[in-house]
């Protein structure tokens, strides 16, 4: 089973679309399992419509409680958080600072609880998330949701991946299509982890050439082979031709060229990857992008 | 007075607007409109992009990152008291060696107060850098993290530290990442207004939709909305922002010629003036909101 994952930098370049449309074409002749990697804004599951079959928790990290019953207010937790999380907070009566902890600060290292000398303070396990495992008409799909202001989406990233592998090796499944996360951070990291390629979609302006070249530097850091597609092609030529010229001297591969073109948003707002929406020139192009990359991954596994 | 520029989904075009703001408003304060000192800080450490549009000079540059923690091994006794106390893993003590893993350090310091032999000091690992300077009346600020590391907060943190030191003085703009977890969080804490820039999509809705409960459900911010490629997709953004009564206080059209402007690193307000007036206005409505 071979590990494509689809990355850029950037946000907004197309990963989603790109990897949807690359699911479909690939389910045509392949099989497939998918998993979506973006797991704080999972979007995906918008065009794969996914009927999920399985739903688990995802519990990583703690958050420090203060006891307000046993609370002084000696502020000596306060004096040793580093994250800012805890506040005296006013009480009744007794009009004592008593201390509370901030949830969306604390990032759970407990140093306030081996500080406070009444052990006021415990830990509670969080509940950061949860993950599905889900049909597609494509195949299956692994996805995530990160609720809104938690940390450690680089496991819960790991966490979708392993999933998603040990169910494609189990099927005997060709390809591991994973939709990755924008930046080049804790989560584009785990999900560069065991991949056997990353694709990075790019598009020609400054800020795209820009983040594309610390994605690649990533993606290099981790030795995982790259190939380059560029959406919106036809935007700006002296800038496609930048990154021509980039991805040349680097002997890496630009495998696509996907005009501008809405029909990318349309197929989208009617929950289809664009392949299946349209076979115009857009469409053509992306069925270019999967042969490509298809050949690439055979001629890399002749070695 | 702190306005944060988030989005939910990435390529929205939140340094668009973040940065065309910063010079709308210093243009106008310029012309004599209100004497605001407008202060933009790019806090998407791993893929900054603001200067390629504002250009600055940069002038002071300082490393960051974590404090880490450094054995004195003629001191430690291998009691485990480190590895024990520490949350995240990143000690263990092997024998009479004790391996630390940095990059899974988040610099808590609880290791270094709870060793009872005091063995342990901290030093700071550098993860990223962040960087000062000007551009023209803007004062400019931006975080870079270093390619290969996890961490974005570290460094984050730092850059934020000089919206403290503006003191609420002047218009404090500040340029966030995609997504909704940690990183953006950190960006949105402190802020007095949530500026979401987003576009009218499937894909735009359901992240806005996200990076609105953090910011509004679990910080408690004012919220407005900026839709931009108004016109790509379709009214769910619009019923959206109607039902939950978020203003829509700019929409910037579908437009070929916008894309092609910003794909040269042009700055919007130079291309087409008429948007320097939108966001001037954008940004009296968002003073008239938080009371500033």
């Amino acid at each position: 089973m071979k590990q494509i994952v689809i990355l850029s930098g950037k946000g907004g370049t197309g990963k989603t679309s790109i990897a949807a449309a690359l699911a479909h074409l690939a389910s045509q002749s392949a099989r497939v399992v998918l998993a979506d990697a973006d797991v704080d804004a999972a979007n995906l599951e918008l065009v794969l419509a996914p009927t999920k079959r399985r739903v688990q928790d995802f519990k990583s990290g703690q958050v420090a409680r203060v006891d307000p019953g046993i609370c002084t207010g000696c502020g000596l937790c306060e004096a040793v958080c580093r994250f800012g999380a805890l506040h005296p907070v006013s009480t009744d009566a007794d009009d004592i600072g008593r201390y509370a902890v901030d949830p969306i600060a604390c990032e759970g290292c407990a140093a306030c609880t081996y500080q406070c000398p009444l052990e006021a303070i415990s830990l509670e396990e969080e509940l950061s998330g949860q993950w599905f495992l889900s049909d597609t008409r494509f195949g299956p799909l692994v996805h995530a949701h990160l609720f809104a202001a938690q940390e450690n989406s680089g496991k819960l990233v790991t966490l979708v991946k392993q999933q998603a592998r040990d169910l494609g090796l189990a099927q005997g499944t060709d390809y591991l299509l994973v939709d990755g996360p924008p930046g080049i951070g804790c989560p584009v990291i785990a999900t560069c982890a065991g991949a056997d390629l990353a694709l990075l979609v790019t598009e020609p302006t400054v800020a795209a050439v820009h983040d594309l070249k610390r994605v690649l530097a990533t993606t290099d850091h981790f030795r995982v082979p790259a190939l380059v597609c560029m959406n919106k092609a036809d935007l700006n030529e002296a800038r496609a031709a930048e990154i021509e010229r980039f991805c040349e001297s680097l002997a890496i591969d630009v495998v696509g060229r996907i005009p501008y073109d809405t029909t990318v948003t349309n197929a989208m707002v009617v929950g289809k990857a664009i392949t299946e929406f349209t076979d115009g020139c857009v469409s053509r192009e992306v069925s270019r992008v999967w042969e490509r990359v298809t050949e690439f991954i055979s001629a890399r596994s002749e070695y | 007075m702190i306005v944060t520029v988030a989005s939910g989904k990435g390529g929205t075009g939140k340094t668009t607007v973040a940065v065309n703001l910063a010079l709308a408003v210093a243009g106008a304060a310029k012309a004599g409109q209100g004497n605001d000192r407008v202060t933009l800080l790019d806090c998407d450490v791993e893929e900054p992009n603001a200067h390629l549009f504002l250009k600055p000079l940069l002038e002071r540059r300082r490393e960051v990152g974590v404090l880490t923690p450094v054995i004195d091994e003629t001191r430690c006794t291998h009691c485990r008291r480190c590895a024990e106390v520490c949350a995240f893993h990143a000690l263990a003590v092997l024998g009479n060696q004790v391996l630390i893993f940095a990059e899974l350090c988040h610099g808590c310091g609880s290791c270094t107060l709870n060793c009872p032999e005091g063995a342990i000091r901290e030093e700071l690992r550098t993860t990223g850098v962040v960087e000062e300077g000007r551009a023209g009346a803007i004062n400019f600020v931006h975080g870079i993290l270093n390619v290969g590391e996890a961490m974005a907060l570290p460094v984050i943190r730092e850059v934020k530290k000089n919206a403290t030191e503006a003191n609420g003085e002047g218009l404090v703009i500040l340029d966030a990442p995609p997504g909704t977890s940690c990183p953006v969080v950190e960006c949105l804490r402190g802020a007095d207004y949530a500026l979401m820039v987003t576009e009218p999509t499937p894909f735009g809705l359901h992240d806005l939709k996200l990076a609105v409960e953090v910011a509004r459900d679990q910080l408690g911010l004012p919220v407005g909305v900026v839709v931009n490629r108004d016109g790509a997709g379709d009214d769910g953004v619009d019923d959206y922002c109607r039902k939950e009564g978020l203003p829509i206080l700019l929409r910037i059209p579908l437009d070929r010629r916008i894309a092609e402007v910003c794909s040269d690193g042009v700055l919007l307000v130079s291309a087409l003036p008429e948007y320097g007036s939108q966001l001037v206005a954008l940004y009296q409505r968002i003073r008239e909101k938080v009371g500033r």
